[in-house]
C-alpha cells in the first residue's frame, strides 16, 4: 500500500500510524502505548471534567516516579510524609483503578522511573508510537519506537481518543562514526552533539542517531543518548532495531512470545532505515575524538570536555545566548578563563532516567570501589528492579562502603519534586539530564556529567577526569 | 477554549535565548491543582526574593510592564520539561500572546491547547521589537491572528506565518478531542487492522 521508495525508520513508524490526514499536513497519529505517571494528574483531572473515559485502557501504563520519596519506603504510602505527595500517589493509584490501567504503585517490585520501567518490562517494543506526559519519553526511541513527550491537554487527548494530532516532523540524522575511547561514555556522546548542534538544534525534527560509535552501544546507553534527544530540542530521538535490540527484548513480561515473538521479529527486522533514505538534514561527529564532558551553565549545550575552561561569555556572537551565559555564570558563580578540574563540588547524585540503568552503578561503582566520597552524595537506581539487581551484584555494598546513601527509585534530584533537592548555592556533580536554574533545588547548581565522572567528582571533591583515576 | 482573535495589550521585552520552562514555573509548584491562581508562579525565582518581596530589577516587576499581556523574547522560549503549567502561569497573569524566533516543541503546542498564541518572528525583528519595548516601557503591541500580523509601537507591521490549521483552532476555540472524534469510525477502522497485523499488542 505504500510507495516503494526508500524510507528512514521514522517514515516506516509514521506511515503506519496515520489514521487520517487534515488539510493536507497534519496527521491523526494512532498510539500504541501511553505511559502516565504521578505527575499526570492534570490530564486525568480535565478527562474526569469533561466526563470522558480512558478509551484504551489496556495500552495505557501508570507508574509513580517524579514525587515518590526515596527514603521511608519500606513503609510504603504510610513512609510519605507529606499529606500533599501523599495525596497525589494514591490519586494515580484510584485514577488507574477506575480506568482500569495496570499500575505500578510504590511497592510494586516493577516501580520505577517511567522510562526505566517501559523498556525493563518489555512495553517498549520497536515500530510502536509511544507518548507520555513528560519530555524525556524520547528515551524510548532507543528500542526503536516513534517516542513523543507531551503536555498534560494532549495526554487529555490520547487518553480520550487514543491518538494525537501532529505535524509530520522533519527528520535529522546524527552520526556518529569510529569507536569511543575507553572512559567515554553515551552520556558523553550525548552531551557532545548538544554542544554542537545547540538546545534548539533539532527543533521540530526526529534524531536518528547512527554510526559505528552508537551501533556498538548497548541498549542502555542507546536510551542514554535516546533520552536527552529533548535537550536538543528534538521531538524525538530513535536508534534502529538491531540484533542488540531484540537480545534486550527477549523474555521480558510484556515482549511478545513464541509465534507472536517470530510475526514480532519478522516486522522489527523490517523497520531499519533503507540505505538510499534522505534525510532532511545530517550532522557528523567522530566519537574517537569525543572526551569526557561535563556542563558549565545553565543550558545542557553550555558543556564543554572536562579539559577546557569556563567560556567568557562576551565572545559569543549571538546576544540573547550571550545573555543568558552571562546569566548563567553568575548562577553557577564561575568565572570565564577558569579550569573546569577546579572546580569544587558539594554533592554527587547518581540515578534519573539518564543514568540510573544497572550498566551505570557499575560504571559508578568500579571507580568507587575502595575509595570514599568526600561529599555528601546518593544513589537513586532508575528502578526498583534496578536496585535489586545492583544489591544481587553488590553493588550497593561498593556505594555505602564509599560514603554514598543508596536509596530507593524514583526521579529524586533530578527535578527535586519529591524534595530531594540540593540546597541553595551548593553545587551537585549529577547524572542527570537538565543543569537549569532551580531544577535540582531553588539556587541549587548542576553540573551534569557521565555516572564514572561523578564518581570521580565524589571522591576528589572537585570536578576531575575519571581517565586519570582509572 | 477561549476563541484567540486580536489582542492589544502591553508587551515586555526579554532579551534572552533559551528561557526554559523551569525558568517560567519551578517544578516545586507543579503539585497544584489546575485552578485559577497560578499567576504568583510564573518567573517565581527570578521575580521574588526568598522572603517573597519582589526583586526590583526583574522587568515585570517594574511599574509600566505590570499588567503585561504579551512577551517578546529571544530564541527556543519555553524549552525543557513539558510542564503546562508553564502555560497556565502565563494565562492566569493574562499572557495570551508570545512572540520569539522560535519555542521549544512541546511547550508551543501547550500553548496552543490553553488558547494561547505563540508567534514566530525572526531574529532581527524581535530584536527590534524589544528594543522598542525597551525605550518605550508600556507601549503596546497588536497582535492579529486574522490578519496574521504585529504591529509594533512605532506603527510598523510585521507579518508572521501560523499553520492554518493552529490558525482556524484558535480563532474557532476549538477543541482538539472533539475534532478527533470526528474521526471515530476511522479510528475503529485502524484499529481492526493494526491489532489485526500486531496481535500481541491487542
Amino acid at each position: 500500500m505504500f510507495m516503494s521508495s526508500p524510507r528512514t525508520l521514522f517514515d516506516k513508524i509514521w506511515d503506519r500510524h496515520v489514521v487520517v490526514t487534515r488539510n493536507g499536513n497534519e496527521a491523526l497519529l494512532y498510539i500504541d502505548r501511553n505511559y502516565v505517571h504521578d505527575g499526570s494528574f492534570h490530564a486525568f483531572g480535565a478527562l474526569a471534567k469533561e466526563g470522558r473515559k480512558v478509551r484504551k485502557p489496556r495500552q495505557t501504563f501508570a507508574v509513580v516516579d517524579h514525587y515518590v520519596p526515596t527514603l521511608g519506603r519500606e513503609q510504603g504510602l504510610a513512609g510519605i510524609a507529606d499529606p500533599e505527595v501523599r495525596g497525589m500517589i494514591e490519586l494515580l493509584e484510584h485514577n488507574a483503578k477506575v480506568n482500569g490501567i495496570a499500575h505500578f504503585g510504590i511497592d510494586d517490585p516493577r516501580q520505577g522511573i517511567v522510562h526505566v520501567v517501559g523498556p525493563e518490562l518489555g512495553l517498549t517494543q520497536p515500530g510502536l508510537t509511544i507518548t507520555c506526559g513528560d519530555s524525556h519519553t524520547s528515551t524510548h526511541g532507543a528500542l526503536g519506537a516513534l517516542a513523543i513527550g507531551i503536555g498534560a491537554s494532549q495526554s487529555k487527548q490520547i487518553l480520550a481518543t487514543q491518538c494525537l494530532w501532529q505535524k509530520k516532523p522533519r527528520t535529522l540524522r546524527v552520526t556518529v562514526d569510529g569507536a569511543l575511547a575507553p572512559g567515554v561514555s553515551a552520556k558523553d556522546v550525548i552531551l557532545a552533539i548538544i554542544a554542537e548542534i545547540g538546545t534548539a538544534g533539532a527543533t521540530g525534527h526526529v534524531i536518528e542517531y547512527a554510526g559505528a560509535a552508537i551501533r556498538a552501544l548497548s541498549m542502555q546507553g542507546r536510551l542514554t543518548v535516546c533520552n536527552m534527544s529533548i535537550e536538543a530540542g528534538a521531538r524525538a530521538g530513535m536508534v534502529v532495531p538491531d540484533d542488540t535490540t531484540f537480545q534486550y527484548l527477549a523474555g521480558r513480561e510484556y515482549a511478545p512470545r513464541r509465534a507472536d515473538w517470530d510475526k514480532a521479529l519478522e516486522f522489527w527486522r523490517s523497520l531499519p532505515t533503507d540505505e538510499s533514505a534522505s534525510f532532511d538534514r545530517e550532522v557528523h561527529l567522530d566519537g574517537a575524538r569525543l572526551e569526557p564532558m561535563i556542563t558549565w551553565g545553565t543550558s545542557p549545550e553550555e558543556a564543554a570536555p572536562v579539559g577546557g575552561l569556563v567560556p567568557d561569555p562576551q565572545k559569543i556572537i549571538d546576544l540573547d545566548k550571550r545573555a543568558h551565559s552571562v546569566q548563567a555564570l553568575a548562577y553557577m558563580d564561575l568565572k570565564p578563563g577558569m579550569p573546569l578540574t577546579d572546580i569544587k563540588i558539594d554533592r554527587a547524585f547518581i540515578g534519573t532516567c539518564t543514568n540510573g540503568r544497572i550498566e551505570d552503578l557499575r560504571a559508578a561503582a568500579a571507580v568507587l570501589k575502595g575509595r570514599k566520597a568526600v561529599v555528601p552524595a546518593w544513589v537513586s537506581p532508575g528502578s526498583t528492579a534496578v536496585m535489586r539487581q545492583a544489591e544481587v551484584e553488590g553493588l550497593d555494598r561498593i556505594f555505602r562502603d564509599a560514603g554514598f546513601e543508596w536509596r530507593a527509585s524514583g526521579c529524586s534530584s533530578c527535578a527535586a519534586m519529591n524534595g530531594d533537592s540540593v540546597p541553595a548555592g551548593m553545587r551537585c556533580a549529577s547524572t542527570s539530564n537538565r543543569n537549569f536554574e532551580g531544577r535540582q533545588g531553588k539556587g541549587a547548581r548542576t553540573h551534569l556529567m557521565s555516572p564514572a565522572m561523578v564518581a570521580a567528582a565524589a571522591v576528589t571533591g572537585k570536578i576531575t577526569d575519571v581517565r586519570k583515576l582509572v | 477554549m477561549k476563541p484567540f482573535t486580536k489582542l492589544t495589550a502591553v508587551a515586555v521585552p526579554l532579551d534572552m535565548a533559551n528561557i526554559d520552562t523551569d525558568k517560567i514555573i519551578p517544578a516545586r509548584f507543579l503539585r497544584k491543582p489546575r485552578l485559577p491562581g497560578y499567576d504568583p508562579y510564573l518567573f517565581h525565582d527570578m521575580r521574588f526574593n526568598a522572603d517573597g518581596s519582589e526583586r526590583p530589577e526583574f522587568i515585570l516587576n517594574q511599574p509600566a510592564y505590570r499588567g503585561a499581556g504579551i512577551l517578546v523574547t529571544g530564541a527556543n522560549f519555553g524549552c525543557g520539561s513539558s510542564r503546562e503549567g508553564a502555560a497556565y502561569a502565563m494565562l492566569d497573569y493574562g499572557i495570551r500572546c508570545v512572540i520569539a524566533p522560535s519555542f521549544g516543541d512541546i511547550h508551543y503546542a501547550n500553548e496552543l491547547q490553553n488558547g494561547m498564541l505563540p508567534v514566530i518572528l525572526p531574529e532581527e525583528v524581535c530584536r527590534r521589537l524589544r528594543g522598542q519595548l525597551h525605550d518605550q516601557p508600556g507601549a503596546q503591541l497588536t497582535v492579529d491572528l486574522d490578519a496574521q500580523t504585529v504591529t509594533g509601537p512605532d506603527g510598523t507591521t510585521h507579518r508572521f506565518e501560523i499553520d492554518p490549521i493552529y490558525r482556524e483552532r484558535l480563532l474557532k476555540g476549538l477543541d482538539d478531542v472533539g475534532l478527533v472524534l470526528q474521526y471515530q469510525p476511522e479510528i475503529e477502522d485502524f484499529e481492526r487492522g493494526h491489532y489485526g497485523e500486531m496481535p500481541w499488542l491487542a
